[in-house]
């Protein structure tokens, strides 16, 4: 899923101090799995924004709504009736959904709530950590299922790299090392001779080297 | 101000707190009445936007009251609650409404006097506090938001 | 000889070769790096200029490379995959060889995590083995690595980096293999204070006949003191200082802390000069080059065979 955090509150405020009312929008997909954005999030954001203009005696209304999906045209045009009646839109979506939303809307600014972070996997409850980057050509084959892209701090092809310490990384004690772990499955698949196969330099271009990214599907393209 | 009688709301979890409440009943432990029990299956249950909301509409103090720990029904919802307390302390610190409104305590069933005094001094802390700020905003506003 | 480095004649020749290095300043005073290496003149047959060690910003490894050049002095141009992409890299290789720069070691480099600039991006374009590759393919096939043809292509002897202490262990010698196998000359290994890991680890390179396709330079620190000792156990990653160590640098009085140092770098180089597969030492002496003539000495590896001169006279001043 992409993974995203609120940003700071005091952030926020500030982002929405000018208006008088706003529509704080929140999405039901991935944000709403990693507890950023989801319905829930769009609660309790709405009543910290409320409360604290109300003590600061700041006249503010605030709507909410959590669409099914943000980044997809057909969803945020249900944000077309309530935002007559806003000055701007607060969006608790990643930020595919902000893009979307401001798209659609032209004349009203969007701000971002979230600080999208990274696509990911739910470690554990409440823990998320990063496993792809998207770099359009995949070489999990390769690596025993472990993406030294995402997952080694210097994104090395043929690791690891000196700094590899009781299977975590030099970078962060907290991290494991990517290349250590890519070792062990090659083991425990009895594919340790791929090791040794220099994987050779990336073509970023599918990684977004040669600018914004696209897919175009032919067979379902109108 | 003198006169001011804060409204707290204690979310008390029916396997421990709750319980207890009802032994400093049958005990004639006396608590303040500020204190508006309101009964959950565990403590576990209360969400941040039930304390949110509670603030926003106007309690002065909000807290929640579970299980010892290690004793949770549920195995750990009393360890759930506490972190999300934790979290909202925060979160009201930094929009300016306090997070010392809000806390978490825990007791057993057989507690009555533990909850008697938990509810007697937060009502006191809450009291020397003064009035949640939402509510000193003008009528209208609040009516509006 | 594929290249026209001293250093690749001197160890062709059979003779324990001996490398150390000059850190370049945090500032653009050429004259100070002048005086570190003129400490380290007719003592060792190459002098690494690091990149942006530590991840901190340091005059330009290439610009100090020159500056050696100039000075008569063979230097060993180090660059880090951390800051440049591929373009980068092969003009600073050209630009290097321009100069009659003729040998460099390919590294990772340490994250800017460690540095004074952590909020930077890392570049990261390709691994240190991918860099070897590239470096090798300019060389012998005159391609840059995008495939077009070098019109004077650099002749580098090149060089990488090796940890046998780092883990997985038994990983060790399985990376070294891929450094050889993308076509790497020499190898200088991380600072050696666990000797009898070290030898393990040798003897690994050896059962695999590696130690017939690189040369390998073993990696000597002295310590300067216990502190000095404690900081590399604990604080820097990859490295392996065995409590022995520690426990003789702190045995003896804060005086001769250095002095003691100095000996057990001694007696390693006197236990590994023999040894098959080692082929020469990296002398790291960090903030203490001056002492790296007197070690050179004390270890019997003076005077520096005549290689140093044919350098000298193998600049191509400009002409590739």
């Amino acid at each position: 899923m992409i993974t995203a955090e609120r940003k700071p509150i005091e952030e926020l405020i500030q982002s929405v101090k000018p208006y008088r009312s706003i529509l704080l929008a929140g999405c039901n997909e991935c944000v709403t799995v990693c507890a950023a954005g989801g319905r829930k999030e769009v609660g309790v954001l709405a009543s910290a924004l409320k409360m604290h203009f109300l003590k600061a005696g700041k006249p503010f209304e605030i709507q909410e709504i959590t669409l099914e999906r943000q980044c997809d045209p057909e969803y945020v045009e249900q944000l077309a009736s309530n935002l007559d009646q806003v000055d701007a839109v607060l969006s608790m979506a990643c930020g595919c959904g902000v893009q979307e939303v401001a798209r659609r809307f032209h004349n009203k600014p969007v701000f971002p709530a979230l600080n999208t972070k990274f696509m990911g996997a739910s470690e554990r409850q409440g823990v998320w950590s990063e496993r792809c980057q998207g770099c359009g050509d995949c070489v999990l084959g390769y690596t025993g299922g472990i993406c030294p892209v995402a997952r080694c701090s210097k994104q090395l092809f043929n690791g690891p790299c000196g700094g590899s310490s009781n299977g975590k990384c030099e970078v962060d004690p907290n991290v494991d090392c990517a290349w250590q772990l890519i070792w062990d499955r090659l083991k425990a698949l009895g594919m340790t001779e791929r090791y040794e196969e220099n994987l050779p330099a990336k073509d970023w271009r599918p990684a977004g080297g040669a600018g914004p990214r696209r897919i175009i599907r032919e067979d379902m393209a109108l | 101000m003198e006169n001011f009688e804060p409204v707290i709301l204690a979310f008390c979890c029916h396997y421990c707190a709750y319980t207890a409440a009802d032994m400093a009943g049958s005990m004639r432990l006396r608590y303040p009445p500020n204190v508006k029990i309101i009964r959950v299956p565990c403590s576990g249950k209360v969400d941040a936007i039930h304390i949110m909301k509670s603030l926003e509409k106007g309690a002065d103090g909000v807290y929640v009251a579970g299980c010892l720990e290690g004793d949770c029904h549920f195995k750990n919802g009393n360890g759930r609650a506490t972190h999300r307390v934790e979290y909202l302390k925060k979160l009201l610190d930094e929009i300016g409404i306090g997070g010392e409104r809000v806390e978490m305590f825990a007791m057993s069933a057989g507690m009555g006097e533990r909850f008697a005094q938990t509810a007697t001094d937060f009502t006191e802390k809450i009291r020397q506090l003064g009035p949640n700020p939402v509510k000193a905003a003008p009528q209208n506003q609040r009516a509006a938001g | 000889m594929k290249t026209a480095s001293t250093l690749e004649n001197i160890l062709a020749s059979g003779e324990l070769a001996v490398t150390s290095e000059c850190g370049p300043p945090r500032g653009a005073l050429p004259q100070k790096v002048r005086e570190k290496a003129e400490l380290l003149r007719g003592c060792v047959d190459g002098v690494n200029v690091t990149d942006n060690q530590t991840a901190m910003v340091r005059m330009s490894s290439l610009a100090a490379c020159i500056l050696l050049k100039q000075m008569g002095l063979n230097p060993i141009l180090q660059m880090v995959t951390r800051d440049r992409n591929r373009l980068a890299m092969q003009s600073d290789i050209l630009g290097a060889y321009s100069h009659g720069i003729d040998t460099m070691l390919c590294l990772s480099g340490d994250h800017p995590r460690f540095g004074d600039h952590a909020m930077a991006a890392t570049v990261h374009d390709i691994d240190s083995v991918q860099m070897i590759r590239m470096v090798k393919d300019m060389r012998d096939e005159g391609l840059f690595q995008g495939g077009e043809k070098i019109d004077g292509p650099p002749k580098m002897f090149i060089g990488a980096a090796a940890n046998p202490f780092a883990d997985p262990f038994e990983l060790r010698v399985s990376r070294l293999a891929k450094k050889v196998k993308a076509g790497v000359d020499f190898i200088q290994t991380q600072c050696i204070y666990n000797v009898d890991k070290f030898e393990k680890w040798l003897q690994g390179v050896r059962d695999r006949g590696l130690h017939q396709q690189v040369h390998i330079l073993a990696g000597i620190t002295p310590m300067k003191s216990v502190g000095m000792a404690r900081y590399m156990k604990n604080k820097v990653p990859g490295m392996d200082v065995p409590d022995e160590v520690v426990k003789r640098m702190g045995g003896v009085p804060k005086d001769k802390q250095a002095e003691e140092g100095i000996k057990i770098c001694l007696e390693t180089i006197e236990r590994l000069k023999g040894v098959e597969g080692v082929r020469g030492f990296h002398l790291m002496a960090i903030e203490w080059e001056q002492k790296v003539p007197e070690i050179v000495e004390r270890a019997g590896l003076l005077p520096r065979p005549d290689g140093l001169n044919v350098g000298v006279q193998n600049v191509r001043g400009g002409k590739s």
